[in-house]
This record gives C-alpha cells, structure tokens and sequence, in this order.
C-alpha cells in the first residue's frame, strides 16, 4: 500500500509540470520506494490538492483522473473530498462528471460535506439539458444523506413529471435509492410509482416496474389499469428492461387468472381413460365437455401472444424470462415452444450454459417431452466443463426412456471412460438411476456396472459398488453371484464408502451367501484396527446380523469386533458397539428389546429411491437465483398457485378517462358509476397510442401496427360474435386518379380504428400506387391548408415505390367533428399534387357499448333541440334485423346497443373529438317504411348523418 | 440490482472496483476465491457463488474474473448476461479487454461503467449510445484535448437514447459507403470412433460491418430461408417481416454488429468436411505407445479446407511423444499433456499425417481411454448447410453503397472420439 501510495507522490510531483501525459499517469508502475515511507501519503494529497486549486482544468482533470484511478483501486482517497467537492460546479463536464463519482463513492462517509454540493444539484435539475437534469438527479439521489431525503422526494416528484422521458426514467431509479435510503417514505413514493406507470414511455416501463418491484411488489392492484399496455409495449422497451416486467407479469398472472393446465390434464385423462371399445363421438362429446369448462381469458392470451417473439431476442436473460412465463403460465401443449431457444442459449457463453442446463433440467423432470427432441444437443463433450458435464448428464438421464436407452448406454458408456474422473463417477450414478427408472435395462446396466468393478480407477470401482448396492436393494433375489463376485473384491477396494456399501450388502444378505459372509467378517475383524470409521461401522453391523442368523459360527468373531470396537478411539463406534452388545447378546440385565433384535436388524428396508437432485427445486420460480441456489434468495418474491376462481377481469378495463369524463360532464351527471362499462373497447385505444409513441420506426414500426390491427381485428370479431357476426366492410374513396398525378394513383379508407395517433384522431388508410414505369421517390404530405382546429398526423415518408408497387400508410386526421375537406398537398420528388379528404359523418364517430336502459335514459336527456327525427322507406328484403343492423353500421361507424323489442333497432356512437354522444334508434314499422330518430348535442352532425342514413335502408 | 463489481485477474489481485449503492467491502471476495482454490480450473469456479449476506456472480473472460456482488433476488442470467455485455463494451471500446487495457484506461473505463448502471440497473449499454456519452479514446483525441482543452465526455443526451432506434446515432457520414455481410457457419460434431457421425448440427451467425451515411433501411433476403430453423436477431431486424416474407429488414447499427444468428434446422443431414484416420494404442506391457494420424478432405465441395489444428488431451500417464508431421508443425506439452499440431492447408493428394511414438510412465497401466482430437478448421467461400444471401437492398438513402458477402465455414466444437 505504501509502496503504491508512494509511486503517486513521485509521479505526481513529477507529472505536474507536465500535465499532457494524462492517460498514463494512473496507472505507471510504481518506482520503487527508497523513501519517504511515512509521509508518502501526506505528501501525495497535498500534491492532489493544490492541483484541485488550480486555476487550469487541466491539472483539475488530471487530478480528478488520478483521484478516480485510486478509488478504482479501491484506495481510500477520503480526505480530498473538501478539495474535490469545490469543484462540484465546475464548468468543465468531465470534471464535473468524475466529481460526481467521486461524491456518490463517499458522500456517505462525509455526510456535512456532502452537504455543499446540494445547492449545485439543485441548480442543476431546473437546467435546460436534459442529459444535465437527469445527471443531476441521479447523484443527488445516490448521496446517502439522510437529512436531503425531503429534498430528494421533492426532487423525485418533479422529475417524473419531465418531459423528458430520461429523466423520468432516472426518477423512477432515485424511487429505490429513496427508498432504501428511508423506507419511511414507503407511501409517497407508491404515489410516484402509480404515476410514473401510467407513462406510455418505453423508456420509463422497465424501470418504474423494477422500482415498483422493489418498493410495493404487494400492491398488485396498481398493475391492472396498466396492465394491457405494458404487455402491448414489452416489445419495444430496452432488454433489460423486458426482464424485469415479464417477472412481475409472471407473478401477476398468476393471481388474476384462472391455471390453464386443468384442462390439458383432464385431457390427458381423457386419453389414457380412452376405452378401446368406447366409439369416437363419445370421445368427442367428452372433449367438447372438457372445452367448454374453459376459455382462457383474453388478457392471459395477450401476455402469451406478446412474449413470444421475445424468444428470438439475442438477450439470454430475456429468452429465459419468457421460458419461465411460458412455463408458469401457458397451457401445456403450447410450452413446448420455448425449448428450442432454450438448446439455442446453450451456444453461448459458459455462464449462461450453467444457468440454462439447470433450468432445463427441472423442466425435463415434469416434461421430458419438451426436450426429447433435442437429446443429441445434451451429449458431452470432452471440453466441456466439469459443471456444465454434470448437468448435461443430469438432463440426459431425466431424458431417458425406452425409446433412446440403448443409446444413451452407449453414449454413456463412453463418458465413463472419461479422463475426468469427478465425471465418470457421476456417469455411473446416472446408469443406476437409468436402471432403477426403465425396467427393461435393469439387468443390462448392472452387468455393466459389475463389469466395472474391475476397472483400474478406484474411485469408478467405489461408485459402481455403491449405485450397485442401491441396485440390488430393488431386486436382491436374483443377485447371488453379484453380491459373491463383490465379496472378493473386497480385497483390493480401498474406498471406504465402497468397502463400505460391500459389509453391508453382504450383511444384509446374508442369508443369501452364508458360506462367505463368515469368511468376510474374519478378514474385515483382521483389519478392523485400520478401517476407516465407516467401514469400522458397517463391520460391526455386519457382525450383528451374523451372530443373528449364524450365531454358530460366529459368536466368537461377532464378540472380537465388539472388543475392538469397546475400545475405539471414535465414541461414535464406542457408542455403538455398546448399543448392539445390548441388544444381541443375551445376559440377565438385557431388556424387552433384545427379544426383537432379529426383527430390528433384518426388518425388510425401503430400496432407496434413486432421484434427480433437481426434483425439489420445482418449487422456485424458474430462472431466479433461488431456484438456481435451490434456497430461498433474499427478497425472493413467491410465485403464488392459481386462483380458483378468477378475480374480476373488468379491474384491467381502462376507462377512456378523458372523453368519459367529458361526455357524462355534458349530461350533468359526474357521479355516473358505469358510463364506460364498455366502450367498444377500451384496450385498443392504449395500444393505439403506445404505437403512437413509437410510430416512427422502431423495431417493427410496422409490426406494432399489424399487431394494433390484429388486435383490433381480434377485438372486433370477439365483439361482433355477441351481436352475430358482422364484419364492417370498408368502402374506398378515390383521393388522386393516376392520370391527374402522373402515374401517381392514391385511394383512401377509414380504417375505424380508435385513436392510432391520439383519441381525438380518425385514422385513414392511404393506398399509395405506382402506375408508371420508372420509380417514385419521396411521396409526403406538404402544405397542409386545414381549416382551424383541424390537425393532421402525416405517415412517414415513403422512401421509393417500385412501378407497379403500392404501399398502404395510415394518417391520422382530427376533424373536429365536422364534414369540412381537410386538404393538402401529396407530393413526390418531382411534383406536388392538391389533394383532399372529405369524410362522411359515419366516419366521424366511434362506437359506443351500452345497455338498452342506458340508452333510454342518456335519449330521455337528448331530446327537444337535440332530436331529429324522419320518416324512411324500407325495402322489404331489409327489415330483419340483421340487415339493418348491417346496413347501419357499414353506412356509419355505430355500436350496437342489443334491444328487447324486435322492431326497434338502437345504435349508439360518440364522436371523435369531442365524444358527443350520438344514439340512433330505427323503429320498423309497418309497410316499409320506419321511423329514423338521431339524438345528439351536436345538431349538425346529427342532421348530416340524418340525411345519409335516410337512403341506407331503402336500397336493396 | 447489482450491488458492485469487482475485477479480479488470474493472480487473485483485486484490479478494480465500482460500487453502484453503498460500499461493499472487497472481504466478500475471500468466498470467491475460496471457491476459486475448491475448483481445479478457473473455468470450474461456478458462476453462482453464496456468502451470508450476498450472492456473488461471476464472469470468466479474457483471463479476468468479473465478480459482481448481488444482495436479493435477481434472476442470475440478467446479472451473467450484462457483465458480459460489458465485456463486450470494453472490447469495443479499446480493442482487446485485457488487465492492462482496463488499468490503462481506468477513468475511461470508471465512466463507461457509471453511464452503463444506475443504481445497479442498467442504464445505456447500447455501444453507440455509449460512446457518445463517453468518448473512446484514440491517440489523436487524446492530443487534441489537451491542446483545446476540450473533454472525452459528451455533454448532450445521445440522440439513440430517446430515438426509436437507439442503436445508431443521427448524422452518420462516410465517404465510402460499404455494407459487408460475413455469412459464418460453425460445424458442432461428435464423430465416434469408427468415423461415423454421433451428432452433428450447423450453428451461424451474419457478422456485418455496416459504414453507411445517414440512415438506411436495409433488407436482406435468402434464396432458401427454410434452412434456417431457429434465428435470434440483432434489436434492428423486424420481426414481423421476418415472420410474414421471411426478409430481414432492418435500420442496420453503425460499424460492426452480429446482425443474426442462426441454427440450420436438425432434418438436414450436415456434410462432414474431413475426416481423421487414427490409430493410438497403448501396450500394457510395454512403454512406448504407438500415435499415428491422418487427416483427409471429406465433403468439401471442392473447397479447400485450411488453418487446420489438431488438439488433443493426452492422458495423465503420457511422459513424451516423439512424433514426425508430414507437413505443419507440432508441440507437446509434458506438463498440461496437450499436443497441438498445426496442419495448415490439407492437400488432397498428399494427406497429412502425425506419426510417431508416445512414452508412458514406466510401471503405470495403461489408460483406458484414447485421447479425443478436437479439430479446427476453415473452409473459405462456402456455407456448408447451402444457404445463400439472395439480394441485398437499401431504401431510405439515394447514394449506392458497395455491397459485400463473405461466405465462410467453420469447425465448432468438432471431436472425434477415438
């Protein structure tokens, strides 16, 4: 430590004349030390200090630079921390940065020190620079001075209301360091965390989750409202971040959903039950009933269905989160995907092999069929590592069945002439658990393992005695000859377990050899002096059981070992000696128990029962340290059993919360309960915006938004299903003819999507096409001309268009709840066309779910003024109630609202911008014609769609 | 999550270390490096090591432990998984990761591993972001900031770090633009004794060196992308594409990056390049043993196979091979009982071959087993499992770039038992 310390001294008085050569005076090697040995680190800090005086950065820099070279060293640089300190406010930014570190290493020590450089910090969070806020913000959390902790939580508070997302992540990271800090601050800072999860953020989501983890992993009601839009953008936040929310919605499925497995086991039943003579349409029936007991719930498919293309990601820790979640969560039969990117991580780095191997076993315990197809990958290599050997041996023996056990013996056959011996032996154990697990090869392996027992390694020789005598304790009757065979070869077995495991074998049996079990006790009581305690042990108990069944011919032998083995040096073998004179041999001071002494010795014993070690560890959540430790970790969070019956599904519904709130604002109710019980649905429009988010390209730009409309799509039909089945055809407008934008042809439709680009957006699928012969370039959105109010979300540009090719963008347009023509310009490389949309009222509104007597009551408040209404003809083909219910909701974009009169039809839609409700009612009357009424605060767009409904019913 | 980290260098010297929460004392490292004495070798240290009150978590690379001390539940593979992705970092920043490299570097590397975690969580560990925040140092920066006075750090937000494709940073410029695409396919092989194949599977990467200006939107796609059975890609590549029309797409990242790999699906029989003729017996009774190997081309569709090695474990009992290569050069090592021979290129008319004697301990039985040949070799120019780039395109940018593909194969971990 001198020594070093003093190399800074010298260089630094050396360096400091020349502070150029910065890089290298850290790390110099040390001159050696001729002097100076107690004053060495005086003199270096005094040195270190007056450069931090300086005027110049640079000797600031190089002094910082060396001051962080000593604490990676782990030196205690302590003392500076007034000198460095000081220039906490330094202009230069890589001062200021290792000033930084320096302070987060040990503030902590000089608590009233640290104190001068809050003021810094605190300039610093109102700064312009975002990356100079959430600097700030991190080691202003990161000093561990309890007395700023309210200058802290005031600090997280604002911070998470920045706008830029960075910092909020940051905020989200100073939530554990408060915490840890002072756990008192527990409650507020579960307000943040409430806050910081409803940020639509990829940025924010992993680390507000892992903050969330941390602080209130209990609090599982602030996940349901959010839970939807983490699954929808797991995609798109950074790995590490992925990792941690597919844990905690691991956790959180697990007690919001009901298991899945139920029924995948009854089937199972099923097919073992299967009589042969049953006839198949039983069979079915029985399956239908089986189907029907359980339909997995929409959200617990979401998570599944979004996890799963995280298989491919190039993060191990992310592959083996979602194998975990599929694990713990999936229906049995669908499982089964994750093994293939589970034997693909096994490429990677030793480490991650470790980890995956353990895994993988478990796994293979409960499912061998997930992993049966992969056996091949598991065989061993001569370089693997011993660790890693012994898993894939582990799992290779989980593996094995009837089908591949001649194979695998043969495999295993050549790993027990391994050089590694460690490794051979454990071989040997699996063939003893193959043999005891598959009937068929029980005599197979224990020829081969007796064949064993004349290899040259004593310690293969050992192994094989022992997973013998395991063996033959399964099915003693038929192995005389083995256990003779062993018998001799107690002569040359110095491994005292295995000297061990033969005494007891022979004395356990040794009815079965009753000419040689004398002889082995006379030449073990020879050698007993020099036996290891084990054997010394197993000795004695051979002897016992002898002077049981043959007291004859060894009374006297039984009574010499029993002599020795009074006078051991180990109590343990005195104590026992002691124990079975008592017990065996009869005096007058011996008790009721010697009566049963046959009984006590020779009672029938269990054959052990030859199990992986990796049985119990089923119990862990997969892929944590606890289960890898099989203990349990520090702070590891139980995964909880399935619940019987599932909690409410409707707490994960997220209310549309502004437009809600606007529309029962206008109707003068605030207080309403269950305004938006179900409005079309909700989840949609989350998903939609937190593609909006990310609308410009990331990582399936394109894919987020397939997924969005698959979604949609999924949704749509789920809720079309209850009212039968209608899909909503969409009609095409003509925006460019190919002819007026030379060979530039565009056409466009309204998608119906909720709020791609934000809520108050209608979304329009424009179809961009190529007519001419050479390629476009370029084609964007100029110079929007729309009337006040109206905005516009442009699609991105497109890049080039091959002739012939068409590509399909959407735009988002809010049109302010009127018909004007939004109109702008569609431009290539080379020309400009006007273009414009006009939309027609249906497309103006959403859908809207409702109960009849909601509608009612919301019509019974829309009347007078906000009520128009119209006689219309109705052709005769159209009056049933599916045609109209078709004919309505193509013309207009209108939920259905289910109706206890035949003749009455009742819609209800809310439009886009403001969230007006719109209700309509259709009432057939008799010859043909029926009674259209519209309800709406909004007069216009109520009269408008009054007239373009009116002909809708009348064509055929 | 990550509590501290240590780097520890073969010797057992504490080299470095950074604490992200509270200071933990380096005593904890005394349970690794018992653990370290326990294990023979330092590849069997475990990974996973328990003390009282913490977990320690281990890394092996580059001669260097990298011991990260955990406190609670964490899944392993997370903590495993970033240190060497800071491995990787340090590659990228200084070229090779070496003890010297960190020490060198040391403020460098302090920095870069301040941006990477934050609280123990990770922070940037994107390189680009990174090395925008801190730059790396070159010899040239290094003399220009001290003249100017100017710093190694960033004082911006990277843009990648905000952007929807935080992997390339904005305003990229080259004046050559050039994306190479190295197709590398590795041959895994167990082959027994009598020369026939035991397992055998194909894994492969694309390694790509990406120079281009601006921002390009690349698609790549296969004459047969059947072969390919499961893939892991690079964050850039789009999934769904992938999924829909089997092409990648992609906003590729700037400079070199692994832009896929890929396993070649189990149905396909994989050809064998070489083959190894062997003869090594032991005599009981006798001391000498005899050692005679030849290696020859099998499948190689008329390729040259090159930069051949053969390596094998001899047995303990081994004291010394005299040994005659027909071409290359060979060692032996009596210590570690390693004997390596470099073949370089195998000439189809003229075989190479290794013969000679092995002397064994005297007195010693003789091992039961034959050494394993572990091989290494190179075939230029061919991807083995046949799969082939079909075009490569560039939307989004108007320059032409030069395009590159290289194929290659290789030998993985390909032993022959004998």
């Amino acid at each position: 430590m001198s020594g070093n310390g003093l190399s800074y001294s010298e260089q630094g008085g050396e360096a400091a004349p020349e502070l150029g050569q910065e890089a290298a005076t850290t790390t110099t090697p040390s001159i050696p030390a001729a002097f100076g040995l107690f004053c060495s680190d005086i003199k270096k800090n005094e040195d270190l200090k007056q450069m931090l005086e300086s005027s110049k950065d640079s000797a600031k820099l190089d002094a910082m630079k060396r001051i962080v070279g000593m604490v990676a060293k782990g030196k205690n640089a302590s003392e500076l921390f007034p000198a460095v300190v000081k220039n906490v406010a330094s202009k230069n930014i890589e001062i200021k940065k290792l000033v930084y570190v320096y302070l987060m290493r040990y503030a902590e020590e000089q608590q009233d020190l640290a104190l001068l450089s809050i003021s810094t910090f605190q300039r610093a969070l109102k700064d312009p620079n975002q990356l100079i806020r959430a600097s700030a913000l991190r080691v202003l959390s990161s000093i561990r001075v309890p007395i700023i902790v309210p200058i802290m939580m005031l600090a997280i508070k604002e911070a998470s209301s920045d706008l830029s997302p960075y910092v909020r992540k940051n905020a989200a990271h100073a939530i554990q360091k408060l915490y840890s800090l002072d756990p008192e601050q527990k409650e507020m800072l579960i307000e943040v965390i409430e806050k910081l999860l409803k940020d639509r953020s990829t940025l924010v989501a992993g680390s507000v989750v892992m903050a969330f983890e941390e602080v209130c992993p209990e609090r599982i009601d602030l996940i349901h409202k959010n839970y939807r839009k983490l699954c929808n953008l797991l995609v798109d936040v950074e790995e590490w971040g992925q990792v941690v929310i597919i844990h905690m919605l691991t956790r959180y499925a697990r007690t919001q959903f009901v298991s899945p497995w139920k029924v995948s086991f009854s089937l199972e039943d099923n097919f073992c039950e299967k009589n042969f003579y049953e006839s198949d349409e039983e069979q079915k029936e029985k399956d239908q009933k089986v189907k029907d007991t359980y339909t997995m719930d929409p959200d617990h498919r979401l998570l599944l269905q979004n996890t799963k293309p995280l298989l491919q990601s190039r993060n191990a820790a992310v592959v083996m989160a979602v194998s975990q979640l599929y694990w713990h969560l999936a229906p049995k039969s669908e499982a089964g995907i994750v093994s293939k990117s589970l034997v693909r991580l096994l490429r990677s780095n030793r480490e991650v092999q470790y980890i995956v191997l353990q895994n993988i076993a478990t796994m293979s315990i409960q499912r061998k069929g997930m992993f049966e197809p992969y056996l091949k990958s598991f065989y061993v290599r001569s370089t693997d590592p011993t660790m890693i050997k012994t898993l894939k041996l582990e799992i290779l023996t989980n593996l094995a069945n009837e089908a591949n056990i001649s194979t695998l013996l043969r495999e295993f056959q050549t790993y027990v002439k391994s050089q590694d011996k460690q490794f051979a032996a454990a071989t040997i154990q699996a063939i003893g658990r193959c043999a005891t697990n598959i009937t068929e090869v029980t005599d197979t392996c224990l020829n081969g393992l007796v064949c064993l027992l004349s290899n040259k390694d004593e310690i293969v020789v050992a192994e094989s005695v022992v997973v013998i005598k395991k063996l033959l304790q399964t099915q003693p009757a038929h192995h005389g000859e083995i256990i003779k065979h062993m018998a001799k070869l107690l002569d040359n077995i110095t491994v005292p377990v295995a000297r061990a495991s033969i005494l007891w074998l022979i004395g356990e049996y040794c009815e079965r050899v009753p000419k040689i079990a004398p002889d082995v006790l006379r030449k073990t009581a020879k050698s007993f002096t020099n036996e290891d305690d084990l054997v010394k042990l197993q000795i004695l108990n051979l002897g016992a059981k002898l002077y049981l069944t043959n007291s004859k011919q060894t009374k006297l032998l039984t009574q010499y070992v029993l002599n020795l083995g009074k006078y051991d040096q180990s109590y343990d073998i005195r104590d026992r000696t002691r124990f079975i004179r008592q017990l065996i041999v009869p005096n007058e001071k011996s008790g009721a128990l010697s009566k049963y002494a046959k009984k006590i010795f020779l009672a029938q014993k269990p054959a052990p029962l030859l199990e992986s070690p990796f049985k119990d560890r089923d119990h862990f959540q997969l892929g944590t340290l606890s289960h890898t430790l099989n203990t349990q970790a520090t702070g590891y969070l139980e995964l909880s059993d399935w619940p019987e019956v599932a909690p409410d599904p409707s707490v994960r519904n997220v209310e549309i919360a502004e437009s809600a709130k606007e529309w029962t604002g206008i109707l003068g109710k605030p207080k309403k309960e269950k305004p938006t019980e179900k409005f079309y649905s909700e989840s949609e429009e989350e998903e939609d915006e937190s593609a909006g988010t990310n609308s410009s390209g990331r990582y399936l730009e394109s894919n987020l938004h397939l997924r969005c409309l698959e979604n949609c799509i999924f949704r749509t039909d789920h809720y079309f299903k209850r009212i039968g089945k209608i899909s909503v055809p969409t009609k095409t407008h003509e925006l460019l003819h190919r002819m007026s934008g030379k060979g530039l042809a565009a056409h466009y439709h309204f998608s119906r999507q909720p709020g791609i680009f934000g809520d108050r957006m209608v979304s329009v699928q424009v179809t961009v096409t190529n007519t001419t012969d050479h390629k476009i370039e370029n084609i964007h959105i100029e110079e929007k001309k729309l009337p006040s109010g109206m905005r516009m979300h442009e699609f991105s540009p497109i890049e080039c268009l091959e002739p012939a090719g068409s590509v399909t963008v959407s735009v988002g347009i809010d049109f302010c709840d009127s018909t004007q023509m939004a109109s702008f310009q569609l431009c290539t490389k080379d020309d400009c066309f006007n273009v414009s949309i006009q939309p027609p009222v249906g497309e103006l509104l959403l859908p809207v779910t409702m109960s009849e007597k909601d509608f009612k009551k919301e019509q019974g408040m829309l009347t007078g003024m906000n009520e128009t209404s119209t006689a219309i003809p109705v052709a005769p083909q159209n009056s049933t109630r599916l045609v109209v219910i078709e004919k309505l909701v193509k013309a207009a974009n209108l939920g259905v609202v289910p109706s206890g009169q035949d003749n009455i039809h009742r819609f209800a839609a809310k439009t886009v911008h403001s969230g007006s409700l719109v209700l309509v009612t259709v009432e057939l009357k008799e010859s043909s014609t029926a009674q259209l009424v519209i309800n709406t605060e909004k007069t216009v767009i109520g009269s408008v769609l009054l007239r373009e409904l009116k002909p809708v019913l009348s064509q055929g | 999550m990550i509590h501290s980290l240590f780097l520890i260098n073969a010797a057992g010297d504490i080299f470095l270390e950074k604490h992200w929460k509270s200071v933990v004392s380096r005593s904890v490292c005394d349970y690794f490096f018992e653990a370290q004495e326990r294990a023979s070798e330092a590849e069997n240290v475990p990974p996973v090591i328990p003390t009282p009150h913490h977990y320690l978590l281990s890394v092996y690379r580059h001669k260097i432990f990298f011991v990260a001390v955990i406190q609670s539940e964490v899944p392993p593979l997370f903590v495993i998984e970033f240190l060497h992705r800071v491995v990787d970092t340090f590659q990228d920043y200084f070229g090779v990761c070496s003890e010297v490299m960190i020490k060198d570097n040391v403020v460098v590397v302090y920095e870069v591993l301040e941006e990477m975690l934050d609280n123990g969580f990770p922070l940037a560990t994107e390189s680009n972001i990174l090395k925008e925040l801190i730059k790396p140092p070159t010899i040239l920066r290094t003399v220009v900031n001290t003249i100017t006075g100017s710093t190694n750090v960033g004082d911006q937000l990277p843009t990648g770090q905000l952007s929807v494709v935080p992997w390339r940073r904005t305003g990229v410029k080259y004046t050559n633009n050039e994306a190479y695409f190295d197709v590398i396919e590795e041959i895994d092989a167990i082959i027994d004794k009598s020369g026939s194949t035991i397992t055998a599977e194909i894994q492969g990467v694309i390694d790509a060196c990406v120079k281009l200006t601006g921002m390009p939107d690349l698609t790549l796609s296969f004459m047969n992308p059947r072969l390919l059975d499961d893939v892991s890609f690079h964050p850039c590549v789009r999934f769904k594409r992938w999924e829909s029309e089997r092409i990648l797409s992609f906003i590729p990242p700037d400079g070199n990056f692994r832009l896929l790999s890929y396993h070649v699906s189990a149905q396909n029989l994989v050809a064998i390049p070489v083959y190894v003729k062997h003869n090594i017996s032991f005599r009981d009774s006798s001391s000498l043993g005899r050692f005679e190997i030849t290696v020859g081309p099998k499948q190689t569709m008329g390729k040259t196979v090159e930069g051949v090695i053969v390596t094998s474990q001899m047995p303990k009992g081994v004291l010394n091979m005299t040994l005659t290569p027909s071409q290359g050069t060979h060692v032996f090592d009596p210590v570690t009982k390693l004997l390596s021979w470099d073949v370089g290129k195998i000439n189809p008319q003229k075989l190479p071959s290794l013969k000679g004697s092995m002397s064994l301990q005297a007195g010693s039985s003789k091992p039961d087993e034959n050494p394993t040949i572990n091989l290494q070799f190179k075939i230029q120019q061919l991807a083995i499992s046949g799969l082939k780039v079909n075009r490569l395109d560039m939307y989004g940018e108007k320059y032409k770039p030069f395009k590159g593909i290289k194929y290659m194969t290789k030998a993985g971990k390909f032993q022959v038992r004998t």
